[in-house]
């Protein structure tokens, strides 16, 4: 039996090393780390993932999970696979390349009345990827995550074979891929269960709260009645004023609430070049905050928004992750269980802010029961979800700081945003890991299949 | 819009596709490989095709094939008003000058056939009484540069015999559109170091989208590259025997 801390035993390729494919600098959404690394792009995804070490999509996970673990692995690209194959308009079933990204199935799908049950907050990801993190959403309390209803995927696992699985087939397989960062298999193909919705708007109601106490029962009182709530969360604020915020709840509009049309997809505007380090300031986004907050103003805010505003409202801006420079920034999500201990959001970020973290952007979400993936993130209690200028270390420190919260309240975090948690930490989080690890070296026994992030974290060899 | 598709399962000419089928087109497509064709073809009904989306086997090493796939298209279709020609095939400078059946089958496909194709089109949509023959070049034919000697030689050929059937035929109805694209990011260009402005097949897409539906004669995708050919086609020969660009 292997033991998680057991590093998996690794041989090296049989294939030969690509020279064909130039090295190139790759990272992921939070430019932290970059490495150098052969991307692999083809519209003959599923050929071209033969041999190679990983998969990736549109690369926005934050921190290393879409990264080779060593120049000489090649990563392959979904993006040109993404076909949609099958389509049954009685039960919403879509089957599909794993590259579809999810921006194109939107604008396929809301004016014919379905949509994804369930999105992250940025719609630059492809289905692969979706599976790979196993997202959720704002409405997680409700829905559960995006593993939840898949209803089938197609692999290949690392000795080169196509292994179609589901609950009914391979169900082991299924399940540690679900949310298995891409560790188990290439995911070549998806069959996702697609939500009938009333109309293609959404119903959206905005109110402000002055302290986190007060703005944490209310996101879970609004989820008893909404199946999307959200909470933007100002960690700037000092004193008492810490962890005020607006909390955001929708629903699907209902066709006599709806305008006629069906939404148009927006336009974004792009940050065109690499912005220098230090622009975002401290005070400045202290000020922001002070004036978002300010603006909302005391009342409820009701009505018809267009879905992108409501679900992407940072994917207005086009590259925003070059605000924060050269030096790039790591997104911290993690899930704090509150059941037992009401007090610890707070305590989580008066830590965050006694230790000078400086979050620049912090979402708060209610999560519901734990999913069917076997390394999947969500479990219930609230996730935060903070933006972090990456300073070196630093930010290592806070980092590690944090985690140790998170490890004594029994809470993990999130490996699709993680750059810098350590090996043993996330170990003390996660007591799934052996049962995946166990998975991994039976499908995998050579170690062919990792990443920057399983070398990392759960100690796979170079 | 009823159009026919050679080489719709990969690249730009699969993003050109999708774009068609979204807003309602009626597409049959041409390809070499079969199951590739049907995985294409299952989208493009996803999305919104209208009608059945057709397919025929078609090879553009194989000139035999190219009447019989029109004819199918034409009466699976009912008869077209659009033809897409995107399919091509692309190699470096050093395999194509190493290897001689590489470099016969490049240049004959890439020139000597898509004319073979790009005539038995022609006819078909005149005497229907016109329409579009929209056909991918490069900005390869441009100018020669050491990278793309060869392929770019073939695709120079393509360009000028396309720019003479716009004199010679607009009048009479046929409305071509050469598509000049620079670098973009699809399958082809994988093996290469993407320089500035490399473009994604998607929005290339809408540009030679926009360009079938006003009959413009020539585009450059991105649009950018028509500044960055003019500037090169002006380089004095001396600077070009000295770059490697």
């Amino acid at each position: 039996m292997i033991r998680p801390s057991t590093p998996l035993q690794r041989v090296p390729h049989t294939s030969e090393v690509h020279h064909d494919v130039p090295l190139t600098e790759l990272s992921g959404w939070g430019h932290c780390p970059v490495v150098q690394g052969r991307e692999l792009l083809s519209e003959r995804f599923e050929a071209s993932t033969e041999g190679a070490a990983l998969s990736r999509g549109m690369g926005r996970s934050y921190g290393d999970s879409s990264l080779p673990a060593s120049a000489d692995d090649i990563v392959a690209c979904s993006t040109l696979a993404d076909r949609m194959l099958a389509f049954d308009p009685d039960s919403g079933v879509l089957r599909a390349e794993a590259g579809l990204k999810l921006v194109s199935l939107n604008n396929w799908s809301l004016p014919r009345g379905w949509f994804t049950p369930v999105t992250p907050g940025t719609h630059f990801v492809t289905l692969g990827g979706m599976v790979a993190a196993d997202v959720h959403g704002k409405n997680h309390h409700r829905n559960g995550s995006f593993g939840a209803h898949v209803t089938a995927l197609k692999l290949r696992v690392a000795d080169g074979s196509i292994v179609e699985c589901s609950d009914d087939q391979q169900r082991e397989l299924f399940r540690a891929t679900l949310g298995g960062m891409g560790l188990t298999g290439h995911i070549l193909e998806v069959e996702v269960r697609l939500q009938a919705i009333p109309s293609p708007w959404i119903w959206a109601e905005s109110q402000r709260f002055d302290d986190l106490d007060t703005l944490i029962d209310s996101l879970k009182r609004a989820g008893e009645e909404w199946p999307y709530t959200v909470c933007w969360v100002d960690c700037l604020a000092t004193g008492g004023r810490l962890g005020r915020g607006i909390l955001m709840r929708g629903r699907w509009a209902e066709p006599r609430e709806a305008p006629a049309a069906p939404p148009r997809p927006k336009a974004a505007f792009a940050v065109p070049f690499m912005m220098p380090n230090g622009l975002l300031m401290p005070w400045a986004v202290k000020a922001f905050n002070g004036l978002y907050y300010a603006l909302h103003g005391r009342r409820t805010h009701r009505g018809v928004q267009h879905p992108e505003w409501f679900f992407y409202p940072l994917d207005v801006v086009g590259e925003w992750n070059r605000l924060y420079g050269r030096h790039g920034f790591t997104q911290y999500q993690c899930v704090l269980p509150i059941e037992h201990d009401p007090s610890l959001p707070r305590r989580f970020l008066r830590h965050l802010s006694a230790r000078g973290g400086t979050a620049y952007l912090c979402v708060m979400k209610d999560c519901g029961a734990q999913g069917k993936g076997l390394l999947s993130f969500p479990k219930p209690g609230i996730s935060f979800a903070l933006d972090i200028p990456y300073h070196g270390a630093p930010t290592q420190a806070l980092i590690d700081a944090l985690d140790d919260v998170v490890v004594e309240s029994g809470g993990r975090i999130y490996l699709a945003k993680d750059a810098l948690t350590r090996a043993e930490k996330f170990r003390r989080m996660e007591p799934r890991l052996e049962a995946f690890q166990r998975i991994r070296q039976r499908w995998d026994p050579d170690g062919r299949l990792r990443s920057a992030q399983s070398v990392r974290i759960l100690g796979d060899v170079m | 819009m009823k159009v026919v598709a050679f080489g719709a399962t990969k690249g730009m000419g699969r993003a050109l596709a999708q774009l068609m089928a979204a807003r309602g087109d009626a597409v049959f497509l041409l390809g070499r490989d079969r199951d590739q064709l049907s995985r294409s073809a299952a989208d493009l009904q996803i999305r919104g095709a209208s009608g059945p989306v057709g397919m025929a086997v078609c090879d553009l090493l194989d000139t035999a094939t190219f009447a019989p796939a029109l004819d199918q298209a034409a009466e699976a279709l009912n008869g077209f008003d659009a033809v897409v020609v995107t399919a091509g095939l692309f190699d470096s400078e050093e395999r194509l000058e190493a290897d001689a059946p590489l470099r016969d089958r490049l240049l004959t496909a890439n020139f000597t056939n898509t004319v073979h194709f790009c005539e038995l089109a022609r006819v078909r949509l005149l005497a229907a009484g016109g329409g579009t023959l929209c056909v991918f070049s490069s900005v390869a034919g441009e100018r020669a540069r050491k990278p793309v000697i060869l392929y770019g030689a073939a695709k120079a050929g393509l360009s000028h015999y396309l720019e003479g059937l716009d004199h010679k035929f607009r009048a009479q109805g046929l409305r071509t559109v050469l598509v000049k694209p620079g670098f973009v990011k699809t399958g082809m260009t994988a093996g290469l170091k993407a320089p500035p402005f490399a473009g994604e097949p998607e929005a290339v897409a809408r540009s030679v989208l926009a360009a079938i539906d006003k009959g413009t004669p020539e585009i450059y995708v991105p649009g950018m590259w028509r500044w960055i050919m003019l500037v090169i086609r002006m380089l004095p020969r001396a600077v070009m025997r000295r770059i490697g660009f």
